[in-house]
C-alpha cells in the first residue's frame, strides 16, 4: 500500500494527522510532511479513514 | 435488512451509502435528494467556486464511478413524508417507498429574515445554484451588502475582497460570533476583516430592505443606507425537518436521537440534521452544522444500521467536534465545545498576530480550541481534549512546546 497526496489540493488542514500522526504531519511550518510512504498494512483502516475525512480529497491509497 | 432509503444526497448521505456497501450490505439501496445534482460538496460554495476560481467538476464529492455502489437513485425529489410505524417514505409526485432501513440526512436550510422581501439580488447562500447566481453578480461588479458575521458571511466577505469587490456587513451583535467564542476573539476576527477592507458595523439594527423590483439599499434603525446590488442573508441554518413533522420522530431543534444516532428502530440521523447526546461531552445534547461531523456521522449510522444486536451494545457516536473556516490566508480551526462565558488562555503566538493558538475551559477539563493558522496545534489539543485532559495538563503540554 501507497499513500498518495497531491499536494495541490492539500490545504494542511491536519485532519490526517489527527487521524494516523504515524503516517501524517504537518509540522511548524504548516507544510503536511508523509511520514511512512508504504505504512504497513495494518494501518489500512486508518489509512481509508484519513482518504474519507481529508477535506479536500487529496489523499489516495495505490495498492 | 432487505432495503435501505437514504434521504439527502449530500455529504452525511453518500457517506452513508458508502459505508453500507463497504460493509457489506447487499439489498435494495435507493438515495433520495431534493437537489438535481449529484452530491458535491459546500464549503468551496462561498470560497473557491463563489471567488470564480474553481468549477463545478472541482466540487463533486465522489470522484470514482458510482456504479460500484449500486444505487438507485432519486436526485430532484424531496421526501415529503415518513411514516415510521408503517415504514414508508411518500416522494414529491406521489411515489412511496417502503424500508427496513432509514437514514435522514437532510442537513439544513439557511434562516430568512421575518418579512424578507422577493426582490431580485437578495440571497442566501447553500447550494450549487445559490452559489451561482451570486457568483454571476459578482462578474458584473456588485456592490455587496452582507447580513450576518458568522462562518458563512465572514468568508463571503474574504472571496468579495479577494475579488476586489466592495463589501459591507451588517452584524446585530456588538462583535462577530460573539456567543461563540467572546468578545475578545470578536475582536480579532473584527480585525482581521477590516484590514482588508471590508466595511464592518457591528452592532447595527436593521430597518429594512428597500428597491423597486431588485434591492437597492438597507436601511439601518439610526437612519443610515447601505447600498447594494447584492444582500446576502447569512444569519445562520436551521435543521431541514419540515417534512418530518408528521412521523412521530421527536424533533427539537433537529431530529432528536440516542447516543448511537437512533431515532426509532431501524431509523438512524446523521449531519447537520441530527442532535444526540455526546458521551465525549458528559452527555451534552448537540447538533453540529460543520462538514467533518457530517462525514463522520454518515459513515457511523451506516455501520449502526447493520449493527447486529446479537454483538452487544453498539459503541456510541463520541467525537471532538471541528470546523475550519478558511478566511484570506488565514485558516481558522476551532475543535471541542466553548462559549464566550469559558476561561480562554493564549498558548501559543499573540492576538495581535494572525498566528496563535487559545484554549477554553469547562470544569476543570480543557474542553475547546481555537487556531489562526496553527493546524498542527489545534490537532493536538483536540487530542487532548478527547482524551479528557486537565485544563493544567494542557497548559503544562503548551509551556513544555514553546520551550
Ligand atoms: C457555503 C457553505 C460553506 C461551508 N463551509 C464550511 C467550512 O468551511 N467548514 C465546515 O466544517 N463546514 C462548512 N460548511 C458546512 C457543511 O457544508 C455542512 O455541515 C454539510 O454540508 C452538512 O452535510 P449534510 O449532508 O448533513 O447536509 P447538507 O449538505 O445540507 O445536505 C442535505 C441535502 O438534503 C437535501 N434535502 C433536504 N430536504 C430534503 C427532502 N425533504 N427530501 C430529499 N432531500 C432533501 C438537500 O437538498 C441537500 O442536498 C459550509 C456550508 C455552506 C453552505
Ligand atoms: S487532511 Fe487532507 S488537506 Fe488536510 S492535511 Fe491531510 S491531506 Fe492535507
Amino acid at each position: 500500500m501507497k499513500i498518495v497526496v497531491d499536494f495541490d489540493k492539500c490545504t494542511s488542514n491536519a485532519v490526517c494527522m489527527g487521524i494516523a500522526p504515524e503516517v501524517f504531519e504537518v509540522r511548524e511550518d504548516n507544510f503536511l510532511y508523509i511520514l511512512q510512504e508504504e505504512p504497513p498494512e495494518s494501518l489500512r483502516p486508518k489509512m481509508e479513514e484519513a482518504v474519507r475525512m481529508c477535506p479536500t480529497q487529496a489523499i489516495s491509497i495505490e495498492g | 435488512m432487505k432495503s435501505i432509503v437514504v434521504v439527502g444526497a449530500s455529504l452525511a448521505g453518500l457517506r452513508a451509502v458508502e459505508t453500507l456497501r463497504r460493509e457489506g450490505f447487499e439489498g435494495r439501496l435507493t438515495l433520495v435528494g431534493a437537489e438535481a445534482h449529484l452530491p458535491y460538496d459546500r464549503p468551496p460554495l462561498s470560497k473557491e467556486l463563489l471567488a470564480g476560481e474553481w468549477e463545478h467538476d472541482q466540487v463533486v464529492l465522489r470522484r470514482v464511478p458510482y456504479d460500484d455502489l449500486d444505487l438507485e437513485f432519486r436526485l430532484g425529489v424531496a421526501a415529503t413524508s415518513l411514516d415510521v410505524a408503517a415504514r414508508r417514505v411518500s416522494l414529491a409526485g406521489g411515489t412511496e417507498l417502503e424500508f427496513d432501513g432509514l437514514v435522514i440526512a437532510t442537513g439544513s436550510t439557511p434562516r430568512t429574515l421575518p418579512g424578507q422581501p422577493a426582490l431580485d439580488g437578495v440571497f442566501t447562500l447553500r447550494t450549487i445554484d445559490d452559489c451561482h447566481a451570486i457568483r454571476e453578480r459578482l462578474d458584473a461588479g456588485a456592490r455587496v451588502c452582507v447580513i450576518g458575521a458568522g462562518f458563512i458571511g465572514a468568508e463571503v466577505a474574504a472571496t468579495c475582497r479577494k475579488r476586489g469587490l466592495d463589501v459591507t456587513v451588517l452584524e446585530a451583535l456588538p462583535q462577530p460570533m460573539v456567543r461563540g467564542v467572546g468578545m475578545v476573539l470578536g475582536e480579532v476576527l473584527a480585525r482581521l476583516h477590516r484590514n482588508r477592507g471590508v466595511d464592518l458595523r457591528c452592532g447595527v439594527t436593521l430597518e429594512s430592505i428597500e428597491g423597486h423590483g431588485r434591492v437597492e439599499h438597507v436601511r439601518l434603525a439610526d437612519g443610515e443606507r447601505v447600498e447594494c446590488d447584492v444582500l446576502l442573508v447569512a444569519v445562520g441554518v436551521g435543521p431541514e425537518t419540515r417534512w418530518l413533522e408528521s412521523s412521530g420522530l421527536v424533533l427539537d431543534n433537529g431530529v432528536v436521537c440516542d447516543e448511537t444516532l437512533l431515532a426509532a428502530p431501524g431509523v438512524v440521523a446523521a449531519g447537520d440534521v441530527a442532535r444526540w447526546p455526546n458521551p465525549a461531552f458528559d452527555g451534552e445534547v448537540m447538533r453540529v452544522e460543520h462538514w467533518t461531523n457530517a462525514a463522520e456521522q454518515g459513515v457511523y449510522v451506516g455501520g449502526r444500521l447493520l449493527h447486529d444486536d446479537g454483538d452487544g451494545p453498539p459503541e456510541p457516536f463520541a467525537p471532538v467536534p471541528f470546523v475550519w473556516s478558511d478566511q484570506y490566508d488565514v485558516k481558522i480551526q476551532i475543535a471541542g465545545r466553548f462559549s464566550g462565558q469559558d476561561r480562554m488562555e493564549v498558548v501559543h503566538g499573540s492576538l495581535d498576530d494572525e498566528r496563535f493558538v487559545t484554549i477554553f475551559e469547562r470544569g476543570g477539563r480543557i474542553s475547546g480550541v481555537l487556531g489562526f493558522s496553527e493546524p498542527r496545534r489545534v490537532m493536538q489539543y483536540r487530542r487532548m481534549i478527547a482524551e479528557r485532559a486537565s485544563f493544567e495538563a494542557a497548559l503544562e503540554f503548551a509551556a513544555a512546546a514553546a520551550g
